[in-house]
């Protein structure tokens, strides 16, 4: 009797060492993206100084704005992907996506301000051509998803190919040119601009009047491009975890048919996600006009799977139901961390793809470690 | 038509049936899988439907619940004739249907699985944003699961962590939220453990308690003979008997369910 009490304490103790070990596997597996982050950024804080003989620092302001600065057209086809993946499906569009809605933005800006409008109106229309037109296209590929359930991977696969002609076609193979100069100070004018030195300061909104040194220790905080990607994080936070346009997101990725069942109107919605997913991709491409004063046909092409690679190191799951926007933030700046640093490092430039890669197959490992370990405990 | 004690039973009482099916026809092909079945459910009534594989039970069930359309008959909900077109048409009727595969997202939460398609919604500057109302979901949730006695150890997890019969519940309680006027159950103790098995057989009492009639299609007779108040049985299509559960046995309802058998036939040939 008595040694019955003590076995039951004893199953009792390894049970709940069980349990909090499976709560710390849990942990780790959330949190391994912020820790890599960390670490990286530890790594090249240490390293940078010691390769370039203390000439260059990786931690300096200048270096985190361009960094950020780096992430927001990966960031931002990675927004859209995000919703997609979520919900069961796939954009692989969004790169060509970018290029078009680059190449919409410079013409349309370009002539608006050409028949005599003010710069800003021809801003504004241009963004909103962007928008349409992206909208547009996001629309016939969740149109042609959603109701005539083709899928996913064939249908962007193939409007892919028909967006870059179509951007081609508008371009005629060349980089639109020819747009105003004012606006340059669209897509790289800050909201903060900080000197450092004598005779230095800080200067709000406007780019303060500056030339020689105090030009060269100028540093641009929180960039226009910036703030508008960070607005458009926070504006797919909140969809993703407080509206009913989330909720159903994860429903339809969790099953697709207790969604139909429950009344989801499922074939809207998944149209909607790929308007969504578009329109990022459409943002990022407008972002890029007015940074690079130009219009490019091949600007986004490169970035889609720099996207998908961000959203999976971010813990979205490619079978559904699973992931979220911080993740997808945190994915994409593991990757600029990443090629900054091997950029400071004085790596050759492929490295990066390199290790890009590895930290992409490792992302999915470590979440079927995961399950597995859990699994084992439970069936222990 | 036969006629059983607890249906005149339930007639002195003066109650209508929720459900009448008449006469009803189903075939695929040259196949008649429902042959002209009479059945009728009353409120706070549990009914099961048994037979053997290719009985007919799911076919029946299937044209109650608007998945299937029936060739002949008439099917009244309510003392309404109607004719699902779709089966969200029966299920905002009032009629729930609870599949095997329960139709819950395993990577939502409790709350989320039961306003899932009609969660709640707090409106924001004037109507302009809608977010989620997840505080008023929560506690509808467990008001709904207590009053079905369930009790979750969290209500934030997935509940693809949940076990068969939690899970088995959550689809219940939803059916009970949502006010459910009748509730059909396709073989919802397969697949679980002794101990779940008893808990959703209880959960089915607490359904006749709330005057929620329900339909039980099960292969397990025990659990048939512990919860119902009648018993329908079909071979082949036709209804070879209906019984009231206290005035039979497991072995005479098995001698229906082979076809040795066949109340119907009597009928027929008297």
């Amino acid at each position: 009797m008595a040694l019955g009490k003590q076995q039951a304490i004893e199953v009792g103790t390894t049970t709940s060492q069980r349990e909090r070990r499976k709560q710390l596997v849990l942990l780790l597996s959330r949190v391994w993206a912020w820790v890599f982050l960390g670490i990286l950024i530890v790594f090249f804080i240490v390293s940078v100084p010691i390769v370039s003989e203390g000439s260059v620092t990786f931690l300096t302001v200048r270096n985190s704005q361009n960094i950020l600065v780096a992430i927001t057209p990966v960031l931002l086809l990675g927004l859209g992907q995000t919703f997609v993946i979520i919900a069961g499906g796939i954009d692989l569009s969004v790169g060509w996506m970018m290029s078009l809605a680059s190449v919409i933005s410079a013409l349309v800006i370009r002539e608006t301000f050409n028949v005599g409008q003010p710069l800003l109106a021809a801003v504004i229309i241009g963004f909103v051509a962007t928008v349409v037109g992206t909208g547009f296209v996001g629309f016939l590929n969740g149109t042609i998803i959603a109701r005539l359930k083709v899928p996913a991977f064939i249908v962007t696969l193939g409007s892919s190919f028909i967006v870059r002609g179509v951007a081609f076609l508008l371009t005629d193979n060349t980089t639109v040119i020819g747009l105003p100069p004012g606006l340059r100070d669209y897509g790289n004018n800050a909201l903060i601009y900080l000197i450092r030195g004598e005779g230095g300061g800080v200067y709000f909104l406007n780019s303060p009047d500056v030339t020689g040194d105090l030009l060269r220790n100028m540093d641009r905080v929180l960039p226009y491009p910036v703030v508008l990607t960070v607005i458009v994080v926070a504006i797919a936070m909140f969809l993703l975890k407080k509206t009913q346009f989330g909720r159903h997101t994860y429903a339809i990725g969790g099953n697709l048919e207790a969604a139909l069942r429950a009344g989801i109107p499922v074939d809207r919605h998944i149209i909607s996600l790929y308007m969504l997913s578009a329109v990022t991709a459409g943002i990022a491409g407008f972002l890029s006009t007015l940074r690079f004063t130009a219009g490019s046909a091949v600007i986004g092409d490169p970035l889609l799977l720099s996207s998908i690679a961000a959203v999976i190191i971010g813990g979205v799951s490619l079978f559904g139901g699973a992931g979220s926007v911080m993740g997808t933030v945190i994915g994409a700046l593991l990757i600029a961390v990443l090629t900054t640093g091997l950029v400071m490092l004085n790596v050759l430039p492929f490295w990066q793809f390199i290790v890009v890669g590895v930290v992409v197959i490792l992302a999915v490992l470590i979440d079927q470690a995961r399950d597995l370990i859990i699994g084992r405990f439970e069936s222990e | 038509m036969i006629t059983t004690t607890s249906q005149a039973e339930a007639r002195q009482q003066k109650r209508e049936p929720v459900l009448s099916i008449r006469q009803l026809v189903k075939r695929f092909g040259g196949l008649t899988a429902v042959n002209k079945v009479d059945m009728d459910v009353y409120p706070g009534e549990v009914v099961g439907l048994v037979g053997d594989n290719a009985a007919g039970k799911s076919t029946l069930i299937k044209c109650v619940s608007g998945v299937y359309h029936p060739e002949d008959g008439e099917i009244y909900f309510q003392g309404r004739r109607v004719n699902f077109a779709r089966p969200i048409d029966a299920r905002n009727a009032g009629i729930e249907t609870i599949y095997q595969d329960l139709a819950l997202a395993g990577n939502l939460n409790v709350s989320a699985n039961i306003f899932m398609g009609r969660e709640a919604k707090k409106r924001h500057l004037g109507g302009l944003i809608h977010t989620l109302d997840e505080r008023y979901m929560l506690d509808e949730s467990k008001q709904v699961l207590d009053t079905l006695e369930i009790r979750f150890p969290s209500y934030t997890e997935q509940i693809e962590k949940l076990s068969g019969g939690q899970r088995q519940a959550v689809a219940i309680a939803r059916a009970v939220y949502w006010q459910a006027r009748l509730m059909i159950m396709d073989e919802p103790t397969n697949n679980l453990g002794v101990v779940e098995q008893r808990k959703v057989l209880e959960l089915i009492h607490k359904l006749k308690e709330q005057d929620v009639p329900v339909i039980l299609i099960s292969h397990t007779l025990p659990d048939v003979f512990a919860v119902t108040d009648r018993i329908v049985v079909l071979h082949r299509g036709r209804k070879v008997t209906e019984k009231s559960t206290s005035e039979t046995d497991s072995q005479e309802i098995v001698q229906y369910m082979v076809g040795a058998l066949d109340d119907s036939a009597e009928i027929r040939t008297a």
